[in-house]
């Protein structure tokens, strides 16, 4: 196990005006218990609402941030008092943060990140080729950052991360403010990363769409607890997401027709359209029955949406 | 020199070069300024019989034109990316980086001072020699010590905007810090007038009890050879003795500040 947290606790405090000049003073638990394990080559997504303890989370695995409570190991050190010594094995890309020297092109700063992990030059050229070949960085290496687009700069700050070879890479909202194609280059990137196996990636984001593509175990956490530890079906499974069908028909729905195992939800479309919720019966099962009742156009078979099923849990906690 | 500090100080010296026209706009006022105080305190010593607080006329001279061009180079005026970058939270990549950010930015530091010295010092300094006649040393050991003091007000200056910049870690906005830091180093540093011109007891209290007179006044003293070998000696010493003690002080209130630490910004 790679990264291990008990019980990990950040409380911060707060002040707040009470009359004139009085202030009161009261704690606030960003995050409350939090017990995590993450096995060496995982890639696993930590999400949350704004303001969950996912940043803080990822502060204190990284050593910036002293946990108020809980133990906390990283590659097996504790990150906080072997902050440095942690910082040769970990890569860190906080999506609204730059690491990058703002003046200088991308080149150089890759060249002066080699000097201060003291990579060896044959290491240093491999890895550099091979993000750049994947993010497709030639065509912006000699610009200075503070000329790059934010995409291109991501796909920097991903490099920069890794060119040190962490044996974990840790991703702080990495696709935010990325238009398409930049989110997907990071995904596909980030798959190729997984698939190698060798860097263990935890990975935050409010972009479901990142976790459906990328994650196959989901950590979700609200007011500073775990809600959730396992798979994104296994979420389904919990919040008992259904299959939909939709129906386009030639003739109009018969009103007051049930199907067994399937709910209509409704039914648009001078009645030449209907959506059914599966409930309980195969989606095979419940088309058959469809074309024995009515005559059909066209149909189709809808995944549960993932964002239907996290805003029933982010709603369902707070 | 290990190569993370090479690589460092290039780095410094690079970021810096990219702004050219800031450099020549940068040397171009220092330069002028450079004639109105070498007239003021030229014509202070002229109406003084010659000489002012000991200084005479060719020594005023130097005196004014390598001020002018050691201001960008030790460049106590411009505060280091420290404060903003705890303010926006940006400090965070420094910290995650297996090298205390202490060292990186004296490095980039010193990169840095290295581009001002053959940009903004070498100008205003050949402009004023062409304008007027300089000291010329008499000991061949006054190049060496001027130098040598030169690189210790580098960093002790380093070291005391570096603690300025630190203080961001409680105040967030250094704003007034800074003005402050400005404008006592300005007139405690020797920048604006000799601290011989001082009562003793004032001047001597600046010297034993404050870093200021390190930043400039020392290399100018030993530029125009103020006091002998000696005391241009004894002037080192007092310069590297506060450089220890403010990277002592440094270090100690940086890892107050990261115990402390709350990243801006979520």
């Amino acid at each position: 196990m790679i990264i291990s947290a008990r019980g990990l606790r950040k409380d911060f405090t707060v002040t707040r005006k009470v009359g004139r000049l009085r202030r009161e003073r009261h704690v606030v638990s960003a995050v409350d218990g939090v017990d995590l394990t993450v096995e060496r080559g995982e890639l696993l997504g930590y999400i949350g609402p704004n303001g969950a303890g996912k940043s803080t989370t990822l502060k204190m695995l990284t050593g910036v941030l002293t946990p108020s409570g809980g133990e906390v190991r990283v590659c097996g050190l504790e990150p906080v008092a072997k902050r440095t010594t942690l910082a040769r094995r970990i890569g860190v890309v906080f999506g609204q943060r730059s690491q990058l020297w703002w003046d200088l092109p991308l080149e150089d700063s890759f060249s002066l990140l080699r000097h201060i992990y003291r990579v060896p030059e044959g290491d240093h050229a491999a890895r550099l080729k091979q993000c750049s070949d994947l993010l497709g960085l030639d065509e912006f290496r000699h610009t200075p950052v503070r000329q790059l687009s934010l995409g291109q700069r991501m796909r920097g700050e991903l490099t920069a991360a890794l060119l040190h070879g962490p044996e974990v890479l840790f991703l702080d909202e990495p696709t935010i403010g990325l238009d398409v194609l930049s989110k997907q280059a990071v995904r596909s990137f980030l798959t190729d990363l997984d698939r190698r196996g060798d860097t263990t990636v935890v990975l935050t984001t409010h972009d479901l769409a990142d976790i459906e593509k990328l994650c196959r175990r989901l950590v979700v956490i609200d007011h500073g607890h775990v809600v959730h530890d396992g798979t994104l079906d296994e979420l389904h499974a919990r919040y008992r997401s259904r299959r939909i069908i939709v129906a386009d028909l030639d003739t109009p729905w018969p009103e007051g027709l049930t199907l067994p195992g399937a709910v209509v939800t409704s039914v648009e479309a001078d009645a030449r359209r209907v959506t059914l919720t599966l409930d309980g019966a195969a989606a095979g099962e419940v088309v058959a029955a469809l074309a024995q009742a009515v005559s059909l156009r066209d149909l189709s078979v809808q995944e549960p949406n993932i964002e239907d099923v996290v805003s029933r849990l982010y709603r369902d906690e707070s | 020199m290990a190569r993370v500090q090479a690589a460092l100080i290039a780095a410094g010296f690079r970021r810096h070069a990219t702004y050219r026209q800031a450099t020549f706009a940068g040397a171009f006022t220092n330069t002028v300024f450079g004639f109105l105080r070498c007239y003021i305190l030229l014509s202070v010593a002229a109406a003084a019989g010659g000489a002012m607080a000991g200084y005479s006329g060719p020594q005023l001279v130097s005196y004014v034109w390598l001020g002018q061009g050691l201001l960008a180079v030790v460049n106590s005026w411009t505060m280091l990316d420290l404060a903003e970058r705890v303010r926006t939270g940006d400090v965070v990549a420094d910290l995650l980086r297996p090298v205390d950010p202490l060292w990186t930015y004296l490095w980039t530091d010193i990169g840095r001072a290295g581009f001002a010295l053959l940009t903004r010092f070498v100008a205003p300094l050949v402009v004023g020699a062409l304008a007027f006649d300089f000291y010329v040393p008499q000991s061949f050991l006054a190049y060496p010590l001027f130098i040598l003091s030169t690189l210790l007000a580098i960093v002790v200056c380093f070291a005391c905007r570096y603690l300025i910049g630190l203080t961001a870690f409680w105040l967030l906005d250094i704003r007034g810090v800074t003005m402050f830091w400005v404008f006592v180093s300005g007139a405690a540093s020797g920048l604006y007038f000799p601290l011989a011109v001082l009562p003793d007891w004032l001047s001597t209290t600046l010297w034993v009890a404050t870093p200021f007179p390190s930043l400039l006044q020392a290399p100018l003293d030993i530029a125009v050879e103020r006091g002998g070998t000696g005391q241009a000696l004894l002037v080192c010493l007092s310069q590297a003795v506060w450089g220890v003690l403010l990277f002592l002080a440094c270090r100690w209130a940086q890892s107050r500040a990261v115990r402390k630490l709350v990243v801006q910004g979520g």
